[in-house]
């Protein structure tokens, strides 16, 4: 229902303006202090107007964090795992949908089951596959007595190793499989009129076909959307790249985690006067890109959530 | 063209039977329009054919080759569906072409068989537009096209004009018909709508409850119904039935409210004696002064060439057609002469005709 009167418009404005203002307040906070220097920041009082040392904090911020190969590393990991969420879950999904398997039911409950087990939660063992990835087949085999055998016959002990530690691989493949991403597309596929797969049957498409030449277009919308959450999500992360990337410096880390890194501690700091303008500036730096994306997908991404393209 | 054989098709979805058991010949050629009611099969059956819904029985026989297990595309068969189906986010043209890109036929080949359909549908100026943009009676074309572009041995059509206002339903009737006679091609057309049945169809398949009630063309389903469902199913009114009674020797029928019918006893020689279910088309009963049929008309509606007077006869409905310009008053007692040949028995058991 749709009401509009004066006082309920007014009330309205106020209530998003606050809430605008709320979310922007700390944005700009951080933008003031990335344009102070050192002594300024560390004054008591509350700064809400702009300095003018913006350019020097931005690049002593920059060469300090090591920025530009953290930006990069960030840049590859949140579209690796952006770019393999939407893949993935249009194809687990496209399974669901429209193919009828012994145990469908059993697998689309298992996906659902994975939304109450996010990455902290399973992070010791997902650590623990990372630094080995064919650390459960070994096990397996030492578990069933395979390795003891062919150690016994060929005098050949199997040691399977393979290290994701330290690499992109490692960063994006534990954060690919996505449950929310399966149920956005199956609830998009459930909406395709059947008609339209009957039509493209009669027409010869094959199912692969169907995927790419109807879904796929289709599902447009949802994907520039799901892509966008899942970019964000991916470049927020801080725990698992903390854990993933111990090697600062060989392979770095990414961009967020460097920023744990330019905020000023006793030990980091040798006891001087903590230097947060350069911390913000930091921040701005990092923030940006995903602003960018967010600003540039903001049309799609709004349709893709809200609208069922007929 | 390829001709149809259907031999005891059989569907069950678990334990619920739809189609028990049917069996149709098609020519190469026909044009053959199933018609029931909503829930009959019909277009579960029109789906076995075209290979989206499996066969749990029977075989099904498409120009000599037993097609039960071949995929849709592989069958032949070109089918229009009722809301069209258009591809949302492809152009007309490319509507039109798909199945020609599936299968593997060159740019400027699909362009000038695309073409060459747009034309025949003039469609020609709407090419680059996507369904959306189209009016219904555009997609219902774009729709035909894209049956039409790929040649088919079998066109296969399931209420593609429900969709249609009523003007637009007849306008592209017609066309459906002159396509057919241009094109020859052998079409299956399911529909629910009479008047779709009788005006396309060269035979038309009356189904009831998932079996053919029967098979014949639109003047033997109108003017010999084959059993009470199809009497009382095909024609607008449907046929009259009134429960009574034979006596050939005298030459009489009886109602239960103790009226009596004469009829030319030479004419009824294989009907048996009993009780049967009588019938008469509504504008086959001329209204007269003396003698005949009595009924007590209750109701009118005048449909302008037409007046269908509505009345009872021992309890049981009947309607009659006379010409728009008579008046009758309501609450009137009218008379009514059916002559022989438009009497109709049926086995009041079995629901065949006598």
């Amino acid at each position: 229902m749709i009401e509009r009167t004066p006082l309920l418009n007014l009330a309205t404005y106020a209530v998003m303006f606050i809430g605008a203002l709320m979310v922007f307040f700390p944005l700009w906070l951080v933008y003031v202090g990335a344009t102070l220097t050192v002594r300024e920041i560390n004054t008591p009082e509350l700064h809400l107007v702009a300095g003018s040392h913006l350019v020097e904090n931005i690049q002593a911020a920059w060469a300090r964090g090591h920025l530009g190969g953290r930006l990069f590393n960030s840049l590859i990991m949140s579209l690796g795992v952006a770019f393999g969420k939407v893949v993935m879950s249009a194809l687990t999904a496209f399974g669901l949908v429209y193919f009828r398997f012994p145990g469908r039911i059993v697998v689309f409950w298992l996906i659902f089951i994975t939304l109450m087990l996010p990455l902290e939660v399973r992070i010791v063992p997902t650590y623990a596959v990372a630094a080995n990835a064919l650390w459960p087949f070994q096990s397996l085999m030492d578990a069933s007595g395979l390795s003891a055998f062919i150690n016994s016959v060929s005098g050949v002990q199997i040691a399977l190793e393979w290290n994701l530690l330290n690499s992109y691989t490692g960063l994006i493949l534990p954060l690919i499989a996505t449950a929310t991403g399966t149920f956005l597309y199956r609830q998009f596929f459930l909406t395709v009129p059947d008609e339209l797969l009957e039509a493209a049957r009669m027409d010869g498409a094959g199912p692969l076909r169907f995927l790419v030449e109807f879904l796929m277009p289709l599902s447009r919308a949802n994907m520039a959307a799901l892509f966008t959450i899942m970019f964000l999500y991916a470049w927020n992360q801080y725990l698992w790249p903390l854990l993933a990337t111990p090697d600062r410096a060989g392979f770095g880390t990414t961009a967020v985690v460097e920023l744990k890194l330019l905020a000023p501690t006793v030990s980091t700091n040798g006891g001087g006067t903590p230097d947060w303008n350069v911390a913000m500036a930091g921040c701005l730096i990092v923030m940006l890109p995903p602003l960018l994306l967010v600003a540039f997908m903001q049309r799609y991404f709004v349709r893709g959530l809200i609208a069922t393209e007929k | 063209m390829a001709a149809i054989t259907l031999k005891n098709v059989k569907k069950n979805y678990g334990s619920t039977r739809v189609v028990h058991g049917v069996d149709l010949e098609v020519d190469a050629g026909e044009f053959v329009v199933i018609l029931g009611p909503s829930g009959c099969g019909k277009s579960t059956l029109l789906r076995m054919i075209a290979g989206l819904e499996a066969i749990t029985e029977g075989e099904i026989t498409i120009g000599n080759k037993v097609v039960n297990d071949l995929e849709p595309r592989e069958r032949g068969c070109a089918m229009v569906f009722q809301n069209y189906a258009l591809y949302p986010h492809m152009t007309v043209a490319e509507n039109i072409g798909y199945a020609l890109k599936v299968a593997g036929i060159s740019k400027a080949d699909r362009m000038a068989r695309i073409n060459a359909v747009a034309d025949l549908l003039g469609l020609k100026e709407f090419l680059h537009r996507k369904p959306m943009q189209l009016s219904g009676g555009q997609r219902q074309r774009v729709a035909m096209g894209r049956a039409m572009i790929r040649e088919p041995d079998v066109f296969l059509y399931d209420e593609p004009l429900s969709n249609l206002d009523a003007r637009l339903r007849v306008a592209m009737r017609i066309e459906i018909r002159k396509l057919h006679q241009r094109l020859g091609t052998t079409s299956l057309f399911v529909t629910h709508d009479q008047v779709e049945a009788m005006t396309l169809a060269d035979r038309i398949v009356v189904m009831n409850k998932g079996v053919i009630e029967q098979v014949g063309t639109p003047d033997d389903v109108y003017h010999r119904p084959a059993s009470i469902y199809v009497a009382g199913f095909v024609g607008a009114p449907g046929l009259n039935l009134l429960q009574a009674k034979m006596d050939r020797a005298m030459g009489q029928i009886s109602f239960n409210d103790g009226q009596t019918l004469s009829f030319d006893q030479s004419q009824c020689l294989h009907i048996p004696d009993g009780p049967v279910v009588f019938g008469f088309r509504a504008e086959q009963a001329q209204p007269v002064e003396q003698g005949g049929l009595g009924v007590t008309s209750n109701f009118q509606e005048a449909l302008g060439p037409t007046r269908l007077l509505h009345g009872l006869v021992a309890g049981e409905e009947v309607v009659v057609s006379v010409s728009g310009d008579t008046e009758f008053q309501s609450d009137r007692a009218v008379r009514l002469m059916i002559p022989t040949k438009a009497m109709h028995f049926f086995d009041p058991v079995t629901g065949r005709r006598l």
